[in-house]
């Protein structure tokens, strides 16, 4: 060993020990935003893929459906589009929230392979003094946090391309996030439960999501499908979370009761979803 | 939590502690003590129960049965507590590859609830005990496996840990890597700091450990200092000779008349005694030539080989 090596440390702060560092109640408070901060720095290596896919691919959609197919239907309904609007202020909120839903499932399924399996660091949290409460209530708010921000980028571009206009459609950042926030929940406690993870997010992907945004009256009103198919749009986050964008960017009619079931829809999940989450963070850390 | 232990005190306590995983006992029924400045080595092979036990000292385990108390806390009732003294260097590094150096020791820094100021200023230290100042702007990926390892350690300490734990800290290392850990962590020891390894490495037990518990099959086999348990469980010395294939079990019955106690393994027998060349001398005397011989002092391996009639590292 070389003479600097074996030299003391020249930096060395004078050692005062956890037992005065560490304030193990206020860790309990504020534990999730611990994580938050974590996966935010986490993400910021990523910003750029992160932007490209999460405004690209709906503003591709927008362009290429919204004004092509658009100017398609829009000539041939003698200018009333679908639902009384555009076609492009019709499709503007489905794509708002199927972008929140699709970057809020991958802000959590990604984090969560990772944290359990991929590079375990989940595990390295947890030899801190935080629970798995922690971990998934972090991860899911920066999930949140991700969403949020995307929501925002796109209403801007819905105001753009004219899609929307007034104050009520910002609201819809408060419905789009609410559904991202609910399902992405409910699928960062599925996507802690998978023990073998081969084609799980390709299969989730394609058998899942895909269908979801096909079959949630996204490119048209759903009562347009087969009745035997609608099913799948009433049990879809798509479709609640569109049905509740539509009704704030412009006049799509919807009554108490439909109110009442889409929100209390994403309550349930979101609350369920979270203790699912939780529950399962906890049982999987102490295996 | 107050800072009421002094060098001495016991920090870590268990009885009858065990722990099942269906039909299978990992650790069964152990009794031990950790006092505080200390280097306690669980030694074993794989499967012996070392880490299962690391992992419910860490409070990230739940025990099956008995009683363990860490600073006086119960894990499994104060999980947070504990483990906010504890720094732990697990048997595979888990770092977040996609951020540098730097943003690691940081964030874990933040779990631990420490202020930026203080971890920022922590950062320096740790990267010039780890040697990594070079390093600190490069993504974790792009680290040699030395270098990540004591990145790993070095992030255990960021929180000045009452206790470091450490689980096989060096498996993987080249000899020079392994060499600087051993500087490293005997520094971190003449600081106060309570030191927990698991190893199946000899002479890192050896190197590293005031006190050992060798483990098997999750039962405690041994308990003592490195130079008690060889003194007690092996001679001064040990000739090890190799008569060729075959031989060396057809030999065995004739070698045990020279001494008291022999060893017959694959590929060489081994003969303990307190002067392994006056032995050598009256095997050649009586006509028994090896085709190789060695004189060694006996080590923790003849410890365990002695408790378990298994070698270490099978």
């Amino acid at each position: 060993m070389s003479a600097t090596e074996n030299a003391t440390l020249k930096s060395e702060m004078v050692r005062r020990g956890s037992l005065h560092l560490i304030n193990v109640p206020r860790i309990k408070r504020w534990g999730a935003y611990y994580v938050l901060e974590a996966r935010i720095r986490n993400m910021s290596k990523w910003k750029f893929s992160i932007l490209a896919a999460s405004i690209g691919s709906p503003l591709f959609y927008l362009i290429s459906v919204g004004i092509g197919v658009g100017s398609f239907i829009n000539s041939h309904s003698a200018g009333r589009g679908i639902d009384g609007v555009k076609y492009m202020t019709f499709l503007a909120p489905a794509l708002l929230a199927q972008v929140a839903i699709q970057d809020g499932l991958s802000e959590v399924t990604f984090p969560t392979l990772q944290g359990f399996k991929w590079e375990k660091n989940f595990f390295a949290m947890n030899s801190t003094p935080l629970t798995g409460r922690h971990i998934a209530v972090g991860t899911w708010l920066s999930a949140i946090a991700r969403i949020s921000l995307t929501v925002v980028a796109y209403i801007a571009i819905m105001y753009t391309f004219g899609a929307i206009h007034g104050w009520s459609p910002l609201l819809a950042i408060f419905t789009a996030v609410l559904g991202s926030a609910a399902f992405s929940a409910l699928m960062m406690g599925a996507t802690a439960a998978i023990k073998n993870d081969d084609m799980f997010l390709t299969l989730l992907q394609r058998v899942a999501i895909m269908p979801l945004f096909l079959f949630s009256g996204t490119f048209y009103p759903l009562k347009s499908m087969p009745e035997f198919l609608q099913w799948i749009g009433w049990c879809s986050p798509v479709w609640h979370a569109t049905e509740l964008g539509r009704w704030l960017t412009y006049d799509h009619p919807l009554n108490g009761n439909s109110l009442l079931i889409h929100f209390s829809y994403f309550a349930v999940m979101l609350v369920g979803g979270l203790w699912f989450a939780i529950r399962t963070f906890e049982k999987r850390l102490a295996k | 939590m107050t800072s009421n232990f002094r060098i001495g005190d016991p920090l870590i306590r268990a009885s009858k502690l065990r722990k099942e995983f269906g039909d299978f006992t990992a650790v069964n029924g152990i009794d031990f003590e950790v006092r505080k400045g200390e280097s306690f080595g669980f030694l074993g092979p794989n499967g012996a129960g070392k880490s299962t036990t690391m992992r419910i000292i860490a409070a990230t385990l739940t025990r099956t049965s008995g009683e363990i108390t860490i600073l006086d806390k119960d894990p499994e009732v104060h999980g947070p507590e504990i483990r906010a003294h504890l720094g732990v260097v697990p048997q595979q590094d888990n770092l977040d590859a996609a951020l540098t150096v730097e943003d690691n020791l940081y964030i874990y820094g933040r779990y631990f609830g420490l202020s930026k100021k203080f971890i920022r200023n922590k950062i320096e230290e740790l990267l010039e005990f780890a040697q990594l100042e070079e390093k600190r702007s490069v993504k974790v990926e792009a680290l040699s496996g030395g270098m990540k390892r004591r990145l790993t350690i070095a992030r255990a300490l960021i929180s000045e840990p009452e206790i470091l734990m450490l689980d096989e800290p060096t498996t993987g290392l080249d000899p020079q890597a392994r060499h600087i850990l051993w500087d490293r962590l005997f520094r971190l020891k003449e600081q106060g700091v309570t030191l927990l390894i698991t190893t199946h490495f000899m002479d890192e037990a050896e190197q590293l450990c005031d006190r050992l518990m060798v483990m098997d099959k999750g039962s405690i086999m041994a308990e003592d200092s490195p130079a008690s348990l060889i003194k007690n469980f092996a001679t001064k010395e040990v000739l090890e000779v190799r008569f060729g294939s075959g031989r060396n079990v057809e030999l065995a019955d004739t070698l045990r008349t020279h001494c008291d106690r022999i060893e017959v393994l694959p590929d060489r027998v081994l003969m303990y005694a307190e002067s392994g060349e006056d032995l050598l001398h009256r095997l050649v005397s009586n006509g028994l030539q090896p085709l190789t011989s060695l004189v060694r002092r006996s080590s923790l391996e003849d410890v365990f080989l002695r408790l378990t009639g298994r070698t270490l590292v099978d």
